[in-house]
């Protein structure tokens, strides 16, 4: 589950990670409000305004902005309030702006230039265990680093029975080049951040920039932080955060109706049993000619609930010019799922984009054969090359 | 000889008298697998399926000469369960189990990692020698007798490949179902090792899906050892969107790997058979054995 930048910053905040420090706002009078509470607090004089969405690249795509008084406050809040902000990462409609942060300027001048530093925690999967990088390469996608400049990404791994280490703490600190107070500010800092990422059950997070201020303080400018779905149950302060309207609404949708939905923009909806088949099937699609619609997989249970709950969810993408369904029947029964599709396709009324049925497994044949019956304008397939080849059909 | 269960396995199932435990384990006795019993802590002595119940994965090696256990514990035990039975001697575990938190799973592959002990899963449909053993929630009428090895990280996929095989005229030595989750007990590579050394299986149906090395890793280690057995590969999601799911910085560690397309290239430079459509699997696999 992802969380805002705002929300990641109190969790970070909790275990002692040194934050640059802001108030949320979702109007400009209360961003106004949040500049002065953060001039009490902080005595700072300019202000970094940062739209809260789910997405990375906000600052090119003009969501955050710096201003100089209350005033700017003011006239940036409100433009970038309620606009559709599009970065590299939220697709080309974007996505609607409904907070701002409005965060302390860490960037004064002081004794020493101040330094940005990428830092982030992450699962290895083909290790099992979590891995800390680092790069001095501040403020730039790690992606870049990795591509261009692949010696500058430090990486230390975690033994998952002992936990971080001193000295790995300090590995990663003086391979950023630190000395002296900020170093020994990095090493806390590291610390800290790794016993929240292990206390809250993250799969991720990713601090860029860290910043290293003119006076040596270490301080995390952004925050993008992930928790594991599966170990939500033990966190519910955290579930709590989930902010659906940062979500797709067709996706919100589906998960009501604990079917696993992801939404493409192809034009041959599908319905699977299985995330693997699913994925497979997508493949089969393209591979007919078509751009698979969406991921759909309706788990272990294809009756006709779960069929005509899909069904609704894909037919309201008007893109939509076919719906192969493909399910492998082995507790499942075929019959039944058969029995599903025909009551569902009733209950829809008119469905008026072809249907390709493809069913395999236990009771392959019955199902086929109740299809057949029904007279709905339904094609049915047995093995997946037919399936195709109706997909191609169709698509003709 | 057969791969990790056969028809000499003494199998328990953790959480027995659960609902999926107790459908899944009757489905199991049905097929024929030798299931001597199940294991719910406070309902030791009692009967289940006309089998014993134990407290504790210990009672059974003790007393059932438990070898093999299949776990339907709910997620917030199951890790728990995993390094239970590790501690009392089981030599081959399947974590049929959805949903366990990847820190415990981390700590559990930890644990185990010091016992003499194969851990299949989790979040995988199980291990299936045909006409022996079937240990997972798999329809056991699919697989039928042969001398193909399946290893797959999906359920219905690996339903798929193997009816695909069968239809092609072959059969099914076993088929591992290794898991979808991101910490799992049995990589690709080790899977396909159990067939390479397995006297009964001639050829292997290697699946994958985008995400982690895995595949990688596997085709690499085929190619070390000289192709010794001809092999099938697919990799699932060769139209999945980039970012949905796996993070920002997740690619990295994946690297140029992490991809579909990137998988079946380095399939393919290792002299494995890439299929690009599922459709295809059964058919090439026949075509490769005639040689």
């Amino acid at each position: 589950m992802n969380i805002h930048e705002y929300q990641a910053k109190d969790i970070l905040a909790s275990y002692g990670v040194r934050i640059q420090k802001g108030v949320v706002a979702e109007s400009k009078e209360a961003a106004v409000k949040a500049a002065k509470q953060l001039n009490r607090d902080t005595g700072t004089e300019w202000y970094v305004i940062k739209a809260q969405i789910h997405a990375g690249g906000r600052g090119k795509g003009g969501g955050v902005k710096l201003a100089k008084s209350i005033d700017e406050v003011s006239t940036i809040s409100d433009e970038i309030l309620g606009m559709q902000l599009i970065t590299h990462q939220t697709g080309p409609e974007g996505k609607k702006v409904n907070k701002v942060l409005i965060a302390e300027d860490v960037y004064y001048p002081g004794a020493s230039e101040p330094k940005e530093y990428y830092l982030s925690i992450l699962l290895d999967r083909d290790k099992g265990c979590n891995v800390i990088m680092a790069s001095t390469e501040g403020g730039m996608d790690i992606e870049t680093v990795a591509e261009e400049t692949p010696e500058k990404i430090i990486k230390e791994w975690i033994d998952p029975r002992v936990g971080l280490q001193g000295f790995q703490a300090r590995k990663v600190a003086f391979a950023l080049g630190l000395e002296g107070a900020g170093f020994k500010e990095m090493v806390k800092f590291i610390f800290n951040l790794y016993k929240a990422y292990e206390a809250t059950d993250s799969s991720q997070f990713e601090i860029n920039p860290v910043l290293k201020t003119s006076d040596d303080k270490i301080l995390a400018v952004d925050a993008k932080v992930n928790i594991d779905d599966n170990a939500l149950y033990r966190h519910k302060d955290i579930a709590e955060l989930r902010d659906l309207s940062e979500e797709d609404p067709l996706e919100v949708e589906a998960g009501k109706s604990d079917l696993n939905y992801v939404r493409l923009d192809g034009n041959v909806g599908c319905m699977v049993n299985g995330a693997g088949l699913a994925m497979a099937t997508m493949d089969i699609i393209k591979l007919s000619g078509g751009e698979p619609a969406n991921f759909l997989d309706v788990g272990g249970s294809a009756n006709a609930e779960t069929v005509e709950a899909g069904f609704r969810i894909i037919l309201k993408e008007p893109n939509v010019k076919a719906i192969l369904i493909n399910i492998f029947g082995g507790i499942v029964r075929c019959d039944r799922v058969a029995n599903g599709v025909v009551e569902a396709y009733k209950n829809i009324g008119t469905i008026d984009i072809p249907i390709i049925v493809r069913l395999q497994g236990t009771n392959a044949e019955e199902g086929a054969e109740i299809i057949k019956k029904s007279g709905l304008k339904v094609t049915s397939a047995v093995v997946l090359k037919d399936a195709a080849e109706r997909v191609k059909e169709a698509l003709a | 000889m057969s791969v990790l269960v056969n028809k000499d396995s003494k199998v328990i199932v953790q959480g027995f008298t659960g609902s999926e435990g107790t459908f899944h384990a009757s489905q199991m006795i049905e097929y024929g697998t030798n299931v001597v019993g199940g294991v719910t802590p406070g309902k030791g002595g009692q009967t289940h399926l006309d089998k014993p119940v134990f407290n504790t994965v210990a009672d059974a090696v003790e007393k059932a000469g438990a070898n093999v256990s299949i776990i339907f514990v709910p997620p917030a035990f199951a890790a728990d369960a995993i390094m239970e039975a590790a501690d009392a001697g089981i030599k081959v575990i399947v974590a049929i189990t959805e949903g366990i938190p990847t820190k415990d799973m981390m700590l559990a592959k930890e644990y185990i990692s010091t016992k003499d002990v194969t851990l299949i899963g989790p979040n995988c449909p199980g291990v299936i020698t045909p006409g022996e053993a079937k240990v997972g929630i798999m329809p056991g009428f699919v697989f039928k007798k042969g001398r193909i090895g399946i290893v797959s990280k999906s359920g219905t996929l690996t339903y798929e490949a193997a009816d695909q095989v069968v239809k092609a005229g072959l059969g099914i030595s076993s088929a591992i179902g290794i898991g979808g989750d991101p910490i799992i007990g049995t990589s690709t590579k080790e899977a396909v090792e159990f067939f390479m050394n397995d006297p009964e299986t001639d050829g292997i149906v290697m699946i994958g899906e985008i995400g982690g090395n895995f595949e990688a890793d596997a085709a690499r280690w085929i190619l070390a050892q000289g192709n010794p057995k001809p092999v099938v590969g697919f990799i699932a999601g060769q139209t999945a969107p980039k970012g949905k799911r796996m993070g920002h910085a997740g690619a990295i560690i994946g690297g140029a790997d992490d991809t579909a397309a990137a998988k079946m290239r380095i399939m393919n430079e290792c002299g494995l058979h890439v299929v690009e459509s599922p459709a295809d699997i059964g058919e090439v696999m026949a075509k490769v054995m005639k040689g």
